[in-house]
């Protein structure tokens, strides 16, 4: 096969493709008969096969968003893509299982190292399917597990069928529908009571063929009192055409336990990124999102926390960066239902090159949720005149007895801080990357280190690439 | 002499969003030599720091600016920075979330041109904040980050010793500073004196020639010098006001 017109800006060094060499690959568009198909080569139980083909129905009844931005979002041509793409017979633990090319690609992208050096396990999923799984041994010996998807609904199917779709049924919306109906790969936590995973576990998350469908189904449970951070990163060749991201995520922190949620999405600028990601935290618990986004040609995300039991905490921390052709509408979504529960909302965005950042976000306060407190900041930075940033703030306090604080601002990268920068030596582009880098510290100091060097360098590599 | 010049300014016009402010500033100053530029609001004296350092919102309509005897009118600030001038900004600007240490490494890297280990431009940060008696968890502050007034035109002084220009313009440095801070400022200033260095003060009032002695005097008023003297001339400024002046060059003003 010949290479393809790589249209890769010069910047985005993920933008490589494999030759593609899949055991199995579907026709483009979505039918029941792939569906049964692909839980049968799946091998999966009758009520997953059932839950999957009830989700279709829910898909092909529910309407596409009306918001955030629908002409990008109609041009999503949902029969131009491959919803299956199987690119090995199984979940290897041993790299050198994996076949060569898919190997080498995540060598490329850093994830053996990775895993080698700061990780206590990886899943790794090219296509479709999970190709290489880990953990460490004494984390299994302590009760926790950590699997591709498809492998706990085979080996813990109570615990997934009692789970699965309670945090974001089907018929949430027509993403999380489509979800359900075709999800394969993504990874399945469980942290028993007391336990506390002291590495973060992490997922990576890489679509090689071109108009690709990628529909992972994450869902974390932390039993009482346990802990747990998950990272997770993406990336994907650069093609002409769309390809599909659409994952569910769902999160349930038991009482006193504690779930940080990392996730530095880099996905080419082909790419939809339509994900729905929701936690439920109980009495005392603490849900944290970290949402970076990079990469994708539109991405719509809105990482939620219901808080449910008196003291729970809810944060969402996110940062957006939209270059050209780029629109992140991206923001979080708290949910006070009991009382004395606590949240909070940093969102950073950065636009340029006529990119285009929304915050869209919820607070929502039931009656009765009294003593909560709730915090929302959102800061946007343009770095020219094409350039957008807009607010879509929704409050719904039912409750008189909370403390709610709102802020949100937009600032240009000024002239003047520009001067004072450049005064002293630096160029056009340090200064800029140098202000921006700033802007979003906030949010890179919560990261590990080795992630956050990475971050730092990438937004370089944004501002450098744009000024050309 | 000729030959320790290192500024030379001529005939400079320079305007801001089409309004013209700089109206022929003749100035020349030479290796050693402490320069003030006094004047009341309005004369223009921003205008000239802004325009020496190559403010892009300032645009030089006649005129030279020689320094080092290339004109540097068409470079841009951090082209000049590389060539040695430095501007210590009357309201120096806060960059969130970039700490000092790594701002000031940056700097002193891209004047000098080469890449300096961070442990080298540590005990170098650290000798010089010594120097200026700063404390050592101001490092670690964000640039300008919910500074108070006289941090601020410290954290600029601290700037000029690291990166050691050859032109050193102040820019209404003592401005916004109680008697204490000034002094402190003013010692710092003069810390900052060699005789490889042109330094050029730029100050609403007399009170800071208290602390730091001048060579030259200069009263820029309607965008040009209209008086340059001694020491003298500063007090005299002091104790009449600036009316005088304007009135005894009030043809060349018009």
């Amino acid at each position: 096969m010949a290479p393809k017109t790589n249209l890769a800006p010069k910047d985005y060094k993920y933008g490589f493709h494999d030759v593609e060499s899949n055991i199995f690959k579907s026709g483009k568009g979505l039918t029941k008969e792939l569906i049964q198909q692909m839980s049968h080569m799946k091998n999966e139980p009758e009520w997953m096969l059932k839950f999957r083909l009830k989700s279709l129905e829910t898909y092909e009844k529910k309407p596409m968003p009306a918001f955030g931005n629908t002409a990008l979002l109609s041009e999503l041509d949902f029969q131009n893509i491959h919803y299956y793409v199987r690119p090995s017979e199984k979940t290897e633990k041993n790299w050198d299982e994996v076949p060569e090319q898919v190997k080498n690609t995540f060598e490329k992208l850093g994830i053996p190292e990775a895993e080698r050096k700061f990780l206590a396990g990886v899943t790794a999923q090219y296509e479709s399917e999970v190709v290489y799984h880990s953990i460490q041994a004494d984390l299994t010996k302590q009760g926790v597990i950590f699997l591709g998807m498809d492998d706990a609904v085979k080996q813990y199917p109570d615990i997934v069928k009692k789970y699965l779709g309670t945090v974001i049924p089907p018929g949430d919306n027509k993403f999380a529908a489509l979800n359900s109906a075709v999800w394969s790969g993504g990874s399945f936590i469980y942290v028993p009571k007391n336990t506390h995973v002291e590495i973060p576990l992490q997922a990576y998350f890489r679509i090689n063929s071109e108009n690709m469908g990628q529909f992972e189904r994450t869902l974390i449970i932390t039993d009482e009192g346990s802990d747990v951070h998950y990272i997770e990163g993406c990336t994907a060749p650069t093609y002409s055409s769309d390809s599909l991201h659409s994952a569910v995520v769902e999160l349930i922190a038991m009482p006193g336990s504690k779930i940080r949620y990392t996730t530095i999405q880099n996905w080419s600028n082909n790419v939809y990124n339509l994900v729905t990601k929701r936690a439920v935290a109980y009495q005392d618990a603490a849900v944290e999102w970290i949402d970076g986004n990079i990469g994708s040609k539109l991405t719509m995300k809105y990482p939620a926390v219901y808080l449910m039991g008196k003291g729970a905490r809810g944060e969402v921390l996110s940062i957006a960066y939209a270059g050209k052709g780029q629109h992140q509408d991206a923001g979080a979504k708290m949910i006070h239902v009991a009382p004395h529960t606590t949240s909070t909302i940093l969102s950073k965005s950065i636009s340029r090159d006529g990119g285009r950042t929304s915050y869209r976000g919820l607070l929502h306060v039931e009656k009765g949720a009294e003593g909560c407190k709730a915090n929302v900041r959102c800061d946007a930075l343009l770095m020219d005149e094409a350039s957008r940033s807009d607010t879509y703030p929704t409050m719904e306090i039912n409750e008189q007895n909370v403390s709610v604080g709102h802020e949100a601002t937009v600032s240009k990268i000024g002239e003047e801080q520009m001067f004072y920068l450049r005064s002293r030596g630096l160029k056009e582009q340090e200064a800029q990357s140098l202000i921006v880098n700033g802007f979003i510290e906030p949010f890179v100091r919560e990261l590990p280190m080795e992630y956050a060097i990475e971050l730092n360098r990438l937004m370089q590599l944004e501002m450098e690439g744009s000024i050309g | 002499m000729e030959d320790n010049v290192l500024l030379k300014i001529e005939g400079l016009h320079a305007s801001v969003d089409g309004k013209p402010i700089l109206k022929g500033v003749d100035l020349t100053v030479r290796r050693g030599e402490v320069h003030a530029i006094m004047g009341p609001n309005g004369s223009g004296k921003s205008t000239l720091s802004n325009v020496l350092m190559g403010h892009p919102k300032y645009e030089v309509t006649a005129g030279q600016i020689v320094f080092k005897g290339e004109d540097i009118k068409t470079l841009s600030a951090d082209q000049r920075a590389r060539k040695g001038i430095f501007l210590a900004f009357q309201y120096p600007l806060a960059i969130p979330g970039v700490p000092v240490a790594k701002f000031l490494r940056m700097s002193v890297q891209a004047v000098r041109g080469k890449e300096i280990p961070i442990i080298e431009f540590r005990n170098q940060l650290k000798e010089k904040m010594k120097l200026l008696e700063i404390t050592d968890a101001f490092s670690g502050r964000y640039i300008n980050e919910g500074f108070s007034g006289g941090e601020k035109k410290r954290h600029e002084i601290l700037q000029l010793c690291l990166l050691q220009p050859e032109l050193a313009i102040l820019d209404e440095t003592d401005s916004g500073l109680d008697i204490d801070a000034l002094k402190v400022v003013a010692n710092d200033i003069e810390k900052s004196r060699s005789p490889e260095r042109g330094i050029l003060l730029i100050t609403h009032y007399q009170r800071i020639l208290n602390y730091v002695q001048p060579d030259v005097i200069h009263v820029l008023a309607g965008g040009k010098i209209i008086k340059s003297g001694g020491k003298e001339l500063a007090q005299e400024l002091e104790n009449k006001g600036y009316d005088w002046v304007l009135k005894e060059a009030a043809p060349a003003v018009a």
